[in-house]
C-alpha cells in the first residue's frame, strides 16, 4: 500500500464526487428554490445518460451528446414542472414527493421499452481513451476530464448566481417568494426555470457518468439514494454543502473501497447517520429550515 | 383532534349506523379476509393481499395516522423475512418461536433507523428513511453468509404446522391462508388497540400539529420513535408471513422499489382508514396481475394511476368511498 496508489484512489474520489456533486446539486437548488424534493431525480439522471448516448451515436460525437442531452432533458423537466408539479403548490409537502415518486416509474419502464431492460455500453470520446502520466500515476484522462468540466460548471453556475441580475432574483425568490410576487416578478416562470435548471444538472450527471459505469434503466435508483446522502449531509437547499459532501462522499468511497471493498456503499450511509445525529440539519443547513 | 376527514369513526357518535359498523372495524376487516380467496380470481392473490396488506397497514400507521412520509418501510418488511428465515433454517428454531423473534429483531432495528430518522422533519424524514433502508439492503447483500445476498435466503420450508395439537398440512393454499389470516387479524387488533388509546390521539395531534402538540406536554419526539417502532414491528410481521408462504426471502424484498410500492399501495386505498390499506394492497396486486397478462411494462401503468391518484383522488379508493358515505349520511 503505497502513497502513490492512495493518491490515484483520491483523485477517483474526487472524479466520482464530481458527478455527485453535479447530480446533487439540481436536488439541493429545486429543493431551495421550490420546497420541493424531486423523487425522479435519479430517474432523469438515467434519462440523461441514455439521451446522451442516443445523441452521441446520433451525431456520431460525444460532445454533441454532452451539450445536448442536458438542454433537451432540462426542458422536458420544464413540461414536468408546468403540467404536473404546478398544480401541487399550496398542497401538502409530500404531494410533489409521491408525483415524482409514480413519475420515474413511468419514465424508468419507458425507458425500458424503448431501450430494452439490458445495460448498454457507454463508449468514452476518442479524445479522452487512455491515461495521463501524473507524475505519481497514470490516471484515466476521461475521469480528469469530468473534473475539470464540473469545476468549471460550478463556476459558472457560482458567477450566474451571485453576480447577475437573474441570480439576485432566484436568491430573493428562494427567501421570499411572495415579496418578490409583490415586486412585480413573475415568480412561477423563476420556478419554471430552476426546475428546468435541476433536472438538467440531473441529466449532465447522467452523460458524465455514462463512460464510468454502464447505462442500464435501473442506474438511476443508485444515484437517486447517493443524492439523498449527499444533499442531507450538505444541508438541503444549501449549494456549499452539495459541493463539499459530495466531494466527501466521492472520497471516502474510492478509499474506503481500496481497503474494505464490501463496505464501499455502505460508508456514505454510515456518515450520513453520523452527520445527523450530530447536526440534524446538515453541515451547511441551517437551523429550523428543515422542512 | 382527528380531523373531520379523518377516516376513523373515532369521535361519532354510537346512533350513526356507518358509525357504529366502523367500530367494528377489525371483526368486519376479519370477515371480509375469510371470503377474500372466493372473491379474487386466484389463491395466490389472496395471499399476496393479506400480506401486503398487513405491511401496508403497519406503514399506515406511520404515514396516515402520523403523517410522516417514510421510503423505508421495505427494511422492516424484509427485515421480518429474513430474520423469520434465518431463524428457522440456520438455528432451527420452531416456526411458533422463529415469528416472534424475528418481529422483536426487526423492531430493534427500527428502534436504530428510528433514532436517526425521527431526528429530522418533514423531507428530509423521507430521504433519510430511504437511505437507511438503503444501508439495510447493501448490508444484507454483503453479507452473504447469513442472508444468501443475490441469490436470496432459501432451505426453510415450513411444511407442516400443529397448532394446538392439531395436524395441519401448510403446503395446502387453503390451511396456508387461513393460517396466515390469523397473523393478519393479530396485526388488525394490535394496530385497532394503538388506535383506539390516547397514544393513538397523541400520534394524530402530532400529524395535526406538531407545535400544538408538543406545547400541549407530548414528548413528540418519543411518540414519533415509538410509532416508528410499531409500525416497524407490524410491517415485519407481514414479512415473517411472506417467508412462511414462499420459504423463500428474495433480496428485492429490501430494495426501496418495495418501499415505493409499501406507499403506492397505502395511498390508493385511503391513507389514514383502517381497511383502506387491504383494498390499496388488493388494487396494486390486481392492477399488476391484469395489466401483466397483455404487457410485461405493467410499472409504466401503475406509475401512471399512481400519478392520477396523487393529483386528483389523494384519499384513495377507500378514503374516498368512506367520504361518499358519511356525506351521503348526513343529508339524510
Amino acid at each position: 500500500m503505497d502513497l502513490s496508489l492512495i493518491i490515484m484512489q483520491l483523485l477517483s474520489g474526487i472524479a466520482l464526487g464530481a458527478v455527485l456533486v453535479i447530480t446533487a446539486l439540481g436536488l439541493t437548488i429545486v429543493f431551495g428554490m421550490l420546497g420541493v424534493v424531486n423523487f425522479a431525480h435519479g430517474a432523469l439522471f438515467m434519462i440523461g445518460a441514455y439521451a446522451g448516448l442516443y445523441l452521441a451515436s446520433l451525431t456520431g460525437s460525444f460532445w454533441w451528446g454532452l451539450l445536448l442531452a442536458p438542454i433537451l432533458i432540462g426542458a422536458f423537466g420544464m413540461l414536468i414542472e408546468f403540467v404536473l408539479i404546478r398544480r401541487l403548490y399550496g398542497r401538502s409537502i409530500d404531494d410533489p414527493l409521491l408525483l415524482t415518486f409514480g413519475l420515474s416509474y413511468i419514465l424508468v419502464e419507458a425507458v425500458r421499452i424503448v431501450f430494452g431492460s439490458d445495460g448498454i455500453p457507454f463508449p468514452t470520446p476518442p479524445q479522452l481513451i487512455g491515461v495521463l502520466d501524473l507524475g505519481v500515476g497514470f490516471f484515466p484522462r476521461y475521469r480528469l476530464f469530468v473534473i475539470a468540466l464540473v469545476a468549471a460548471v460550478l463556476v459558472v453556475l457560482w458567477l450566474a448566481l451571485e453576480k447577475t441580475r437573474i441570480g439576485l432574483i432566484v436568491r430573493a425568490g428562494a427567501r421570499d417568494p411572495t415579496i418578490m410576487q409583490v415586486l412585480g416578478v413573475d415568480i412561477g416562470r423563476v420556478w419554471l426555470a430552476i426546475f428546468g435548471l435541476g433536472v438538467g444538472l440531473a441529466a449532465l450527471g447522467g452523460v458524465l457518468a455514462g463512460p464510468m459505469r454502464s447505462v442500464n434503466p435501473e442506474m438511476g435508483s443508485l444515484v437517486l439514494a447517493e443524492a439523498f446522502v449527499v444533499t442531507v449531509i450538505g444541508g438541503l437547499g444549501s449549494i456549499v454543502g452539495a459541493v463539499v459532501a459530495g466531494l466527501m462522499i466521492g472520497i471516502s468511497i474510492s478509499l474506503v473501497a481500496l481497503f474494505a471493498p464490501e463496505m464501499a456503499t455502505i460508508v456514505m450511509f454510515a456518515l450520513m447517520a453520523v452527520v445527523l445525529l450530530i447536526r440534524p440539519e446538515g453541515l451547511f443547513g441551517v437551523r429550523g429550515r428543515t422542512v | 383532534m382527528t380531523s373531520p376527514s379523518s377516516g376513523e369513526a373515532v369521535a361519532e357518535p354510537a346512533s350513526n349506523g356507518l358509525g357504529w359498523l366502523l367500530e367494528q372495524r377489525v371483526l368486519l376487516s376479519i370477515a371480509v379476509l375469510a371470503v377474500l380467496p372466493w372473491l379474487l380470481p386466484s389463491q395466490a392473490l389472496a395471499v399476496n393481499v393479506l400480506i401486503y396488506g398487513v405491511v401496508v397497514m403497519g406503514y399506515n400507521l406511520l404515514f396516515g395516522y402520523t403523517g410522516l412520509l417514510s421510503f423505508g418501510q421495505a427494511a422492516f418488511f424484509g427485515a421480518g423475512a429474513y430474520f423469520t428465515g434465518i431463524a428457522i433454517g440456520r438455528y432451527g428454531v420452531p416456526w411458533f418461536a422463529a415469528v416472534p423473534i424475528a418481529v422483536l429483531f426487526s423492531t430493534c432495528l427500527a428502534a436504530l433507523i428510528g433514532i436517526v430518522s425521527t431526528r429530522t422533519r418533514g423531507i428530509y424524514f423521507s430521504m433519510v428513511t430511504l437511505a437507511l433502508a438503503q444501508l439495510v439492503y447493501y448490508v444484507a447483500l454483503q453479507a452473504s453468509s447469513f442472508t444468501g445476498g443475490e441469490n436470496g435466503l432459501r432451505g426453510f420450508t415450513v411444511d407442516r404446522i400443529n397448532p394446538f395439537g392439531l395436524q395441519v398440512n401448510f403446503l395446502d393454499p387453503v390451511n396456508k391462508y387461513y393460517v396466515l389470516m390469523a397473523f393478519a387479524a393479530l396485526a388488525m387488533w394490535f394496530q385497532s388497540r394503538i388506535l383506539n388509546s390516547p397514544f393513538g390521539a397523541v400520534i394524530e395531534a402530532v400529524r395535526e400539529n406538531e407545535q400544538r402538540a408538543r406545547a400541549c406536554g407530548y414528548d413528540v419526539e418519543r411518540s414519533k420513535l415509538i410509532v416508528f417502532m410499531l409500525s416497524g414491528a407490524i410491517s415485519s410481521l407481514g414479512g415473517c408471513m411472506l417467508a412462511l408462504h414462499l420459504s423463500i426471502v428474495p433480496l428485492d424484498i429490501l430494495h426501496y422499489q418495495t418501499s415505493g410500492m409499501i406507499v403506492m399501495m397505502v395511498l390508493l386505498g385511503g391513507a389514514r382508514s383502517f381497511f383502506g390499506p387491504f383494498v390499496g394492497a388488493a388494487a396494486f396486486l390486481i392492477l399488476e396481475d391484469v395489466i401483466s397478462v397483455w404487457t410485461p411494462h405493467w410499472q409504466l401503468f401503475v406509475g401512471a394511476i399512481f400519478v392520477l391518484f396523487v393529483l386528483f383522488l389523494p384519499k384513495g379508493i377507500w378514503g374516498t368511498l368512506l367520504d361518499t358515505l358519511r356525506v351521503g349520511k348526513a343529508r339524510s
